[in-house]
């Protein structure tokens, strides 16, 4: 009986029902706003089933362990910008296919199909709190939000406008990092956003990144690190060599906790760590003039 | 020669015990050269090397990865993979640099970034990020030269250049061949494929716009033509270094913004 209540994919873990879903051609679209399909969702974490409302009324934070699920651009945006104040830029740019590596254009295609996202990274304008910012958040199932040229070209756009408007920025990452499909030219997005950062910066104007999970790689190591102010999730995964790349450098097995969010505050790398529930508050207090 | 190597082959010969390092060619373009060392914050890392030289009477900064010329010197210099220590010194020169308006000039040629416990605790992401943002608002001009290998993010961390140049058996990459062949296709084996349609020869990154350069080298560059090949390299260094003699720092700030805007 209760059985019935669930998807038939219930039995799988989060990640295994992803690989199903886009196995399935045309699947209802996944629009706001993003319910999980299921009446009950298992929690990735600590396993138990838990009401998909209470996890939404939660922030898509396990209400049992505090387990963080990770959340799509557009629930983002509802959940920090003002109702109704978000004007996207830029949201469909060139692909670009440097190498001409086999099969990209497809897996692109196929990616937009199976997530609703142009990209990687979703860009605009919005306001919190009535107070105007640029915002830019990441998808991490979007090729795990790696960055290659349009991704770059997205935030990069998005801080130049915000340098000539004179606007903070807020940019959310979670990235596996640079797109290896773009081969150098995903390298080269690294200096590209960084310099339009630094012009912000000369600018006079606020950059506020949140970290979210995960963030490594090239991401990590431009402008994820370059904020005024760096935020991050709780327990999120930051860092810029992977875990498995350094157990294979250094022959051994990496301390409990190394790379979360709290080692590296512990670290002085990050301003703060910020419960999901309390992130709008904290940033429109953060954009206090 | 270009025609009869392959990407592979090039990235054999960039990574091949005999080939000059960093400070083979500072010291065979540059006259009294003086290292300078450390980060002020933490160490020193052997992985970079920088200091003072003069190129023509005049005063310029040099800064290079250094690999080891032997397996013991290899071990210290950790074979010229940067700690963040090594991204903050390169800055703390360049910024001197800057202050005594000088010219930079980098040598690129490194595996990566070290991936390893203490790097990440003292945020190597953040030192190649803090690299990436300050270099672009130098007001010197800075050329960069990849020698040997340029490995992704640790070698962009010396590269936000306003001329990048490359030696014609460099190589220059997102990551190491071995590991875009395991990450695409889960067999690091398939590396001489993998340089294959990487893009990452002279040739390629000529075409890509991501370098100016190319120094030509006849045979692969060694004790036999070391000489040769770097008088004619301090030639084009001294004419570039003379390009930017009637600019203001605002029109070299931002020919380097055009130059990365451009990808």
């Amino acid at each position: 009986m209760l059985k019935e209540m669930f998807k038939k994919t219930s039995g799988l873990s989060m990640s295994e029902r992803r690989q199903a879903k886009k196995g399935e051609h045309i699947r209802t679209k996944l629009d706001e706003p993003q319910i999980p399909d299921g009446l009950f969702e298992k929690c990735d974490a600590c396993g138990d089933l838990i009401y998909a409302e209470d996890i939404v009324a939660n922030y898509y934070v396990c209400p049992h362990c505090g387990h963080y699920f990770r959340i799509r651009p557009r629930t983002r945006i509802r959940m920090v910008l003002d109702k109704g104040s978000f004007e996207e830029w830029d949201e469909q740019l060139e692909i670009s296919d440097p190498l001409e590596f086999p099969g990209y254009q497809s897996k692109l295609e196929h990616m937009k199909e199976v997530t609703n996202l142009e990209e990687a990274v979703m860009t605009g304008k919005g306001t919190i709190r009535g107070v105007p910012v640029v915002i830019g958040v990441m998808a991490s199932d979007f090729m795990m939000g790696s960055m290659g040229h349009v991704v770059g070209e997205k935030i990069t756009r998005a801080v130049e406008r915000a340098t000539k408007e004179k606007l903070p920025v807020i940019l959310f990452t979670c990235s596996g990092g640079a797109r290896m499909q773009e081969g150098i030219i995903s390298l080269m997005q690294m200096a590209k956003t960084s310099q339009a950062l630094k012009r912000h910066d000369e600018a006079g104007l606020l950059y506020i990144t949140v970290i979210t999970d995960p963030t490594t790689g090239g991401v990590t190591a431009s402008f994820a690190m370059l904020g005024d102010i760096i935020l991050a999730e709780p327990n999120a995964l930051i860092g810029f060599a992977g875990q498995r790349v350094i157990e294979q450098t250094i022959g051994q097995k990496l301390p409990e906790g190394f790379q979360r969010a709290e080692f590296l505050q512990d670290h002085g790398f990050i301003d703060k760590i910020v419960e999901r529930k309390h992130l709008r508050q904290i940033l429109s207090l953060l954009l206090r003039k | 020669m270009e025609e009869q190597l392959n990407a592979w082959d090039r990235v054999l010969i960039s990574r091949s015990a005999g080939r000059p390092t960093s400070l083979d060619y500072i010291s065979f373009i540059f006259d009294d050269f003086i290292e300078l060392h450390g980060d002020r914050y933490y160490g020193d890392d052997p992985a970079i090397v920088g200091g003072l030289a003069g190129l023509n009477g005049r005063t310029v900064t040099v800064i290079g990865h250094q690999k080891g010329r032997s397996t013991k010197e290899n071990i210290r210099r950790n074979f010229g993979m940067p700690s963040p220590e090594g991204y903050r010194k390169a800055l703390r020169l360049m910024k001197q640099a800057q202050k005594f308006n000088r010219p930079i000039i980098c040598f690129v040629d490194t595996p990566g970034a070290y991936c390893g416990i203490e790097a990440e605790e003292r945020g190597q992401g953040e030192a190649i990020a803090r690299n990436l943002y300050e270099m672009a608002g130098l007001t010197v001009p800075i050329l960069s030269i990849v020698i040997g290998e340029g490995g992704s993010g640790g070698a962009i961390a010396l590269a936000v250049a306003n001329e990048v140049w490359t030696m014609e058996n460099a190589t220059y990459s997102i990551l190491s061949p071995e590991g875009f062949a395991a990450i695409l296709w889960k067999d690091g084996k398939k590396a001489p494929e993998a340089a294959s349609v990487m893009k990452i020869t002279a040739t390629d990154l000529q075409n890509l716009n991501v370098v100016e350069e190319i120094i030509k080298e006849d045979q692969p560059i060694g004790i036999d033509n070391i000489e040769e090949i770097t008088a004619d390299m301090r030639n084009k260094i001294e004419a570039f270094i003379k390009k930017y003699d009637n600019m203001t720092p605002e029109e070299i700030v931002k020919e380097r913004y055009d130059r990365f805007r451009a990808f």
